[in-house]
């Protein structure tokens, strides 16, 4: 069984800074997506149910993925694939999706793609669909539970209103919720082996794009403005006895007239 | 003439977007259709003319009966292409945010999903959606030549019903059966609370340490005469309180005159979600929580001790 495991590097988002309403992002580290994580996770839990799987980590992004992806293979991803040529850069999700897609048919066998539900920057949730319908593939989103037999998947997906459940014949393209597992980290000897993987970076002429069809040019969406919202709280810290401060805070919602109805 | 068209699969939702395309309508100079999929969509068309539709597109197929992204996506597309749909507006719920995507790559559309704000522009449909989890927001247009666009449920409000006919257009579409096939569907518990329309909200987080200790937190809401919100963990890990009460990116966003967060840590997750309040408490045992930073008044301490004492002495005003 070959399963295809998408991941985004984000900045660690309680590191960024925001000075003057523009965010920093200079100095915040970039990690891997949380579902991305239990996407991959879920893949080697798969794996180990199977016995038989190759897991392949297929990620676009700046070059400091080079260094990340060991976090996968350490995890259990068998080989990688890196997109991060530089005319990658400035992809949307329409760029992002066509790059994987013709990175995915080039790796050629696939029983299962799987991507988190959304990414924890944007959670724009469009790259699944956005695989799926080009590589004309069944969908399954918002999966909290998979089983893989015979050919099949089965998956509880958790809607707004029900969970569902639904099969479908692989290949196919699974996006996970969070709660589908706790991503596991890696033991030290599994980083140490890490180093010996495979890792293959291919660019846009790899994949058969133009540098036009990728990147920023590739990109369907423009962004006109990115800021963080204005936002001033008081801030009033109360301490000491804790009779004392719970009647501060009493006090001071009393006046601010938000207590009673 | 271009057309906007209209989809959602829960109907108040469409309603919401077809009041709002009015203004588009006659914004971007387009006609205002709605797309009525599956069983029953023949009977709804009226509603749809009452909030302003021009007109439906109606089909009943078989393959429509239940909802599938990928089937529902190709009707959308057979309908945009034949009737020249230059903007298509989906409610953002969880089935239409996984169906924009996909329509939009059929039309080979650029596509903005969980947008809290859409206007007209310059000529331009611009789309605001939190960024970055939710430190910034974003505004963005579309460059292709057809746009989706996928509105949080909520964003439009529903406008007045008018005594207005419209065209109904049953259409004969190609369609194959979907390939995923629902095996049995589970309905959550129903539980309607409306955190959107509440005056106070109490939120409790993980440092809350099992589901019997609800008790304590609701006592406070009960005596704030405050709806309960949670965290992420605690309804969809935990299952002790529904979805319904979800507060932040992935939940409701809120605006009470009064929201307190006990025993969250306060990451931009949750915080978004509270931005709209008048004032923000914070009960937590870490000093250093990034709660406090978005809290007008914030009490350091163990909420076990902290959260009987202040129910205790609300209670006796
Ligand atoms: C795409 C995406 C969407 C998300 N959407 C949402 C969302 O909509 N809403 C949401 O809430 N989360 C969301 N999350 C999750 C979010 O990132 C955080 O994980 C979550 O908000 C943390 O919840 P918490 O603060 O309750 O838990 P924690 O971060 O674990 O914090 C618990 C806090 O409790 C305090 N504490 C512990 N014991 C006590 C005690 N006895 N007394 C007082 N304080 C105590 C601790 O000091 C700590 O600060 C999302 C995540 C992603 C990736």
């Amino acid at each position: 069984m070959n399963i295809i495991v998408c991941l985004k590097q984000i900045p660690d988002l309680q590191q960024i800074r925001i000075k003057e309403r523009k965010p920093i992002l200079e100095g915040a580290p970039l990690i891997f997506g949380d579902m991305d994580k239990n996407a991959l996770e879920e893949a080697v839990r798969i794996k180990e149910k199977v016995g038989e799987a190759k897991i392949t980590a297929l990620a676009l992004g700046p070059a400091k993925l080079k260094d990340g992806i060991k976090e996968a293979l350490a995890v259990g991803a068998d080989e990688a694939v890196l997109l991060m040529d530089p005319a990658f850069a400035g992809s949307d999700t329409v760029a992002t999706a066509k790059a994987l897609a013709k990175a995915i048919q080039k790796i050629g066998e696939y029983d299962l793609i799987l991507c988190g539900e959304g990414s924890t920057d944007s959670y724009s949730g469009q790259v699944g669909p956005r695989l799926a319908e080009m590589l004309d593939l069944p969908q399954i989103t918002y999966v909290r539970e998979l089983e893989v037999k015979d050919g099949k998947i089965q998956a509880v997906r958790n809607m707004e209103e029900s969970f569902e459940v639904v099969e479908a014949d692989l290949p196919a393209v699974v996006t996970v919720a969070a709660e589908i597992n706790e991503p596991r980290l890696a033991s030290l000897r599994q980083i140490l082996q890490a180093a010996r993987k495979p890792v293959q970076e291919w660019t846009p002429a790899d994949l058969g794009l133009a540098e036009e069809e990728v990147g920023e040019k590739g990109a369907a969406v423009e962004v006109l403005s990115n800021l963080a919202p204005e936002e001033e709280r008081k801030q009033v810290i109360f301490s000491g006895e804790l009779d004392e401060i719970v009647d501060g805070l009493v006090d001071a919602l009393t006046k601010e007239g938000v207590l009673g109805r | 003439m271009a057309e906007i068209l209209v989809f959602c699969e829960k109907d108040d939702v469409a309603f919401e977007l077809v009041s709002k395309g009015k203004e588009f309508k006659d914004a971007l100079g387009m006609n205002l259709a709605a797309a009525l999929l599956g069983k029953g969509a023949a009977g709804k068309a009226d509603e749809y003319f009452a909030y302003g539709a021009d007109k439906v597109y109606v089909s009943e197929d078989a393959a429509l009966a239940d909802f599938t992204a990928e089937v529902y996506a190709e009707a959308l597309y057979q309908i945009a292409q034949k009737n020249g749909t230059e903007v298509l507006l989906v409610g953002s719920t969880k089935r239409g945010k996984e169906l924009a995507p996909r329509v939009a790559q059929k039309l080979g559309a650029g596509c903005i999903t969980d947008a809290n704000d859409v206007r007209v522009e310059d000529g331009k449909l611009v789309a605001d959606r939190y960024a970055l989890g939710g430190n910034t927001v974003s505004s963005e247009t579309i460059k292709t030549p057809q746009k989706v666009i996928a509105v949080m449920p909520k964003t439009f409000e529903l406008g007045a019903k008018e005594a207005k006919q419209g065209e109904v257009v049953d259409v004969a579409l190609d369609l194959k059966e979907p390939r995923t096939r629902i095996l049995e569907r589970r309905e959550k518990a129903g539980e309607t609370v409306n955190l959107e329309e509440a005056e106070a909200i109490v939120c409790i987080g993980r440092g809350l340490e099992k589901k019997e200790d609800l008790g304590i937190v609701e006592e406070l809401a009960k005596t704030l005469g405050a709806e309960l919100g949670c965290t992420k963990s605690l309804c969809t890990d935990w299952e002790w309180l529904s979805e319904e009460r979800l507060v932040g990116l992935s939940g409701k966003k809120v605006s009470p005159r009064l929201c307190v967060s006990v025993g969250i840590s306060g990451q931009i997750q949750y915080t978004v979600g509270i931005r709209g309040a008048r004032i923000t408490v914070a009960i937590n045992k870490d000093e250093n929580a990034p709660i406090f930073a978005m809290s007008d008044y914030g009490i350091v301490g163990d909420l076990y001790e902290v959260v009987p004492k202040l129910t205790e002495k609300l209670k006796s005003l």
